[in-house]
């Protein structure tokens, strides 16, 4: 008896539970339920990114937090939105591939103008989950070694094997970057 | 490197770049469709049963769930080669095997409506190697298929398809051999080229009998065709192509997603659309097929083969659809490699009880030689011959020849290649390590290092007929029909290159259809290193034929003959006269110019590739590190230079290179379970563990093509595994004869381990 009851008052304050979070600089807000328009609790973010926010520049390969395509910045770190359930994001600030523009002036961050330089993708699927991985990456430690870019971007994966192009134009912002600096 | 050219050669970046940085390239996954319900598929858990019962009124009732599907409610459709393979059966084949199909409002339910299904089985015997399926009396995959060997021969390469190799006297070779050398060696790791991006489609389809898919395809045009005769030639097939997130020759293979999306369509009268999930991906779909030789090969001192004999035991698994072209074209691919006058190699498709292996890059040739090239090192090693001299002495030269997949003897046209190999070897300082064969090039302390070499080639490059338009619009662009899908390898780029050179127009000015096949004409898809010499003819063809078409329209009006017209800019003018011209402008808005090209299929031209690769053994531990690769090859005209360095940089991805070193499918030899078929458990490498990479990339002008250039894509990682085979020998200093030198089997030829299990697929 005292179960169910429990049970209940579990399933009213579920149902009564919001969920609310900033992405690419705009503030969403979700009742968390199974009805359309909800988020379930088993949701995953990139799932709500791509299927409820219609953000489908977040790319699902191996859905296991095994390949980094999902990769996402929240709160300043890149974390895989496969392995986060969007009921665990309440309060978080969210930034996606499609963010990472100048939302005034719409430029190209840096990285992304320099993969387009150094054609650092090939079939282009890892890419979103590449140029975020090394845009948190980068926030934190702006002078890394290429030694530390690898070891940052070692839970990527890409087939095509663009990584020495990748490499090449994320060494290339570190380096314009340190002029600047100077 | 005094190219003449406006734009071809030059970098530039990808039209598509700007979408891919951005996250707004759309693949199937992202598309949006009103309406549209989710397929799923329930898998069978045995490697061979018959399926006794299935009900499925528990799934039915389910709230959401559209359609559920089992073999009693679909139409006989099959695929495969030949064609037998049902697309839903009353026997389930491998671990994995479609048993039933279902349609739901979301994944969730479609998901959940599976485990409501409930299948008797009655569990067959498997035969889950080549060995257990070619012993007499072994379970039957297929009762039409006896012994489980698969009929060898396409009808798709014409009636005299390559079966096999026979030619000269092989007594007479053998008897002129100074070293013989015999025996069996496998490249039978079955890795999976694992683009990131899982297969699957969309179907929607429209009564009474007309489906349109959307899919993962690499070659969009051929799943018309090959769904027509899947549907048994009563369906009208509309197939659109999208960004391809990766495919290395897989993603010709989706007839099976597809056909699922399709069935459920018709059955629920909305879009479906199925993906598979990686775990399908890995587990269910294909893989690199397994290839085994037992053989015989003749050598002289001097390195010249005399004779070459066996069988080429291929393993298909479950049904084949490529194997047999596999084996056609690689059986060509060794004859161009191996240049003797003297053969007798013949072929069994064997089918087994695991997934069906199919198209992958390197497509036969690489399976085949990577079995090979063991046994020649055999006779080399006894012969005291460096393994790159005798490459490069046996391959193909201008005036040498070789049958290729139609059954047919063509005489190469080609380029020598032997220059390219040359500089490969000089930058690799091959003559300074080579120290002979198993014998490191140094050894400090517990590490030792070693190196190897492997070459390959094939004259896949013209194969396949092409076709495509070109559009010339009065305010100075033009259109580009063509039904191809933008795979990775950034070809649409280089097309709309190609016609910015011939019609002298900015490739800005030049946009392209989507690959739709109600809209574009025939193209067979960019397999084989095809794109730059099949494809591209056939777009150069068209815009050739479209600037013949306009200078048509202009030479009454500017009182000139047509070939002493020139066009730039759009604007047409008199050669050595500019100020006599007319502007495209001048068509009027009424009127545009379709010009046609299309290219036949030539199969007198081969590309190359060789690959010197440099390994660290280290003999406590057994690890095996790549610390270089040198990849040496001769293009005749680079295209886009920044897309062919990563085309040749993939050698170590997509099931190549690193299937010698630690990639792996691993089976369960007593089940049939894969056991890593997920992104953990598959061992892939990573950012940190990079080797040297280094191209030598030549450029003697391809005399046929337009811009002399040749494709090379598909070939950079076939020559490798052989080349870590070798170079890991060397190192330890005792022959390694299976894929991959995993540290278990390196430990064991250095004798530092009794005969434990040694993992792998067998
Ligand atoms: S999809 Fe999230 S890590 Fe692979
Ligand atoms: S570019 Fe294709 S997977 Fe990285």
């Amino acid at each position: 008896m005292a179960a169910s009851k429990e049970d209940r008052i579990a399933r009213e304050a579920a149902e009564l539970r919001r969920v609310g979070f900033t992405v690419n600089g705009q503030y969403h807000r979700f009742n968390v339920g199974g009805e359309a328009g909800e988020i379930s609790p088993t949701h995953t973010l990139s799932h709500t990114l791509r299927e409820t926010l219609g953000l489908t520049g977040t790319k699902v390969s191996c859905d296991q937090g095994a390949c980094g395509c999902c990769a996402v910045i929240m709160d300043g770190k890149a974390v895989l939105s496969c392995k986060v359930l969007t009921i665990e994001c309440d309060g978080k600030t969210i930034t996606t591939i499609e963010g990472l523009r100048d939302p005034k002036t719409g430029a190209l961050d840096p990285l992304q103008q320099s993969f387009i330089d150094h054609t650092a993708f090939q079939c282009g699927f890892c890419t979103p989950g590449m140029i975020v991985t090394a845009r948190a990456f980068l926030n934190e430690t702006p002078h890394p070694s290429e030694e530390e870019v690898k070891e940052a971007l070692s839970g990527n994966f890409c087939r095509c094997i663009s990584h020495y192009q990748v490499i090449k134009a994320v060494m290339s912002v570190v380096e314009k970057g340190h002029e600047h600096g100077q | 490197m005094g190219n003449k050219y406006r734009y071809i050669g030059k970098p530039m970046p990808r039209r598509d770049a700007e979408e891919i940085v951005t996250g707004a390239v759309q693949y199937l996954d992202d598309l949006k469709f009103q309406n549209l319900l989710h397929g799923k598929v329930l898998r069978s858990p045995y490697a061979h049963a018959l399926i006794k019962k299935i009900d499925k009124s528990k799934a039915e009732v389910l709230p959401g769930v559209k359609a559920v599907l089992t073999w009693e409610d679909i139409p006989d459709w099959r695929g495969g080669t030949p064609r037998k393979v049902p697309v839903l059966d009353k026997k389930v084949r491998y671990v994995g095997d479609a048993v039933a199909l279902v349609a739901a409002t979301t994944e969730e339910i479609a998901e959940e409506a599976l485990d409501l299904i409930e299948v008797d089985y009655k569990v067959l015997p498997a035969a889950l190697d080549m060995d257990s399926a070619l012993k007499p009396g072994a379970p039957l995959v297929y009762d039409e298929f006896p012994g489980n060997i698969i009929p060898g021969g396409t009808i798709v390469f014409g009636p005299n398809c390559l079966k096999g190799v026979v030619r000269g006297d092989v007594d007479k070779g053998f008897a002129e051999a100074d070293v013989i050398a015999e025996g069996a060696f496998g490249y039978e790791n079955i890795p999976n080229a694992l683009p990131p991006e899982s297969v699957g489609a969309v179907a929607l389809w429209e009564e009474p009998n007309k489906v349109t898919v959307w899919s993962t395809s690499q070659a969009p045009y051929m799943d018309k065709i090959t769904l027509f005769h899947v549907f048994n030639r009563q369906v009208e097939v509309r197939s659109i192509g999208n960004h391809v997130g990766g495919s290395f020759g897989t993603k010709i293979m989706c007839w099976q997603v597809q056909a699922y999306a399709v069935l459920l369509s018709r059955a629920t009268g909305r879009p479906v659309k199925c993906m598979f999930t990686k775990e399908e991906h890995m587990a269910a779909f294909t893989l690199r097929v397994g290839s085994r030789i037992h053989a015989r090969v003749g050598m002289k001192k001097d390195g010249t083969l005399t004779a070459i004999q066996g069988t080429w035991y291929v393993d298909t698994g479950y049904y084949s659809f490529t194997t047999q072209a596999q084996v056609a074209v690689g059986s060509g691919e060794l004859m161009i490699m191996a240049q003797c006058p003297n053969w007798d190699l013949k072929n069994l498709v064997v089918a087994t009880n695991r997934n069906a292996s199919g198209s992958t890059r390197g497509f036969g040739g690489q399976e085949l030689k990577c079995s090979f090239i063991p046994l020649l090192c055999l006779a080399m090693g006894k012969a005291g011959l460096d393994p790159f001299e005798v490459l490069k002495k046996n391959f193909v030269k201008p005036g040498g020849g070789y049958f290729w997949r139609d059954g047919n003897w063509y005489q190469y046209r080609g380029i020598d290649y032997s220059r390219a190999m040359d500089k490969g070897a000089e930058q690799f300082g091959w003559k300074e390590k080579w120290k002979g064969w198993l014998t490191p090039t140094s050894v400090n302390g517990a590490k030792r290092t070693g190196i190897g070499v492997g070459v390959h080639g094939n004259a896949d490059v013209g194969e396949d007929a092409a076709e495509a338009y070109v559009q010339l619009d009065y305010n100075g662009t033009a259109t580009i029909f063509l039904c191809a899908a933008e795979h990775g390898t950034g070809q649409k780029s280089n097309y709309a290159k190609m016609v910015a050179e011939v019609l002298q127009i900015p490739p800005d000015r030049i946009s392209m259809t989507p690959a739709d096949s109600l809209v574009t004409p025939f193209e067979f898809g960019p397999v084989g290193s095809r794109g730059t010499y099949a494809i591209g003819s056939a777009v150069i063809n068209a815009a050739e034929d479209a600037k013949r078409k306009l200078f048509e329209f202009a030479a009454p009006k500017l009182d000139a003959d047509l070939q002493d017209l020139e066009t730039a800019d759009g604007v047409v003018f008199v050669k050595g006269h500019p100020e006599k011209s007319l502007k495209w402008r001048a068509l009027g808005n009424d009127r545009t110019i379709l010009g046609f090209g299309r290219f036949e299929p030539d199969f007198t031209l081969c590309n190359c590739m060789m690959s010197f690769v440099e390994v660290e053994v280290d003999t406590e531990t057994g690890k095996v590190t790549l610390l270089r690769v040198v990849l040496a090859t001769d293009v005749g005209q680079i295209i886009d230079p920044q897309g062919l360095e990563g085309q040749l940089n993939g050698c170590i991805g997509s099931a190549g290179i690193d299937s010698a070193i630690f990639e792996e499918t691993i089976i369960n030899p007593s089940s049939g379970h894969i056991l890593n078929a997920n992104l953990i458990d598959y061992k892939w490498r990573t950012f940190a563990e990079l080797p040297a990479m280094e191209h030598v990339v030549l450029e003697t002008p391809i005399p046929t093509h337009r811009f002399h250039a040749v494709g090379v894509g598909e070939v950079a990682t076939s020559p490798g595994p052989s080349a870590v085979l070798m170079a890991v020998s060397n190192a330890v200093g005792s022959w390694l004869h299976e894929y991959p030198v995993t540290p278990q089997r390196v430990l064991k030829a250095l004798g530092k381990m009794g005969n434990a299990a040694t993992g792998g697929t067998r």
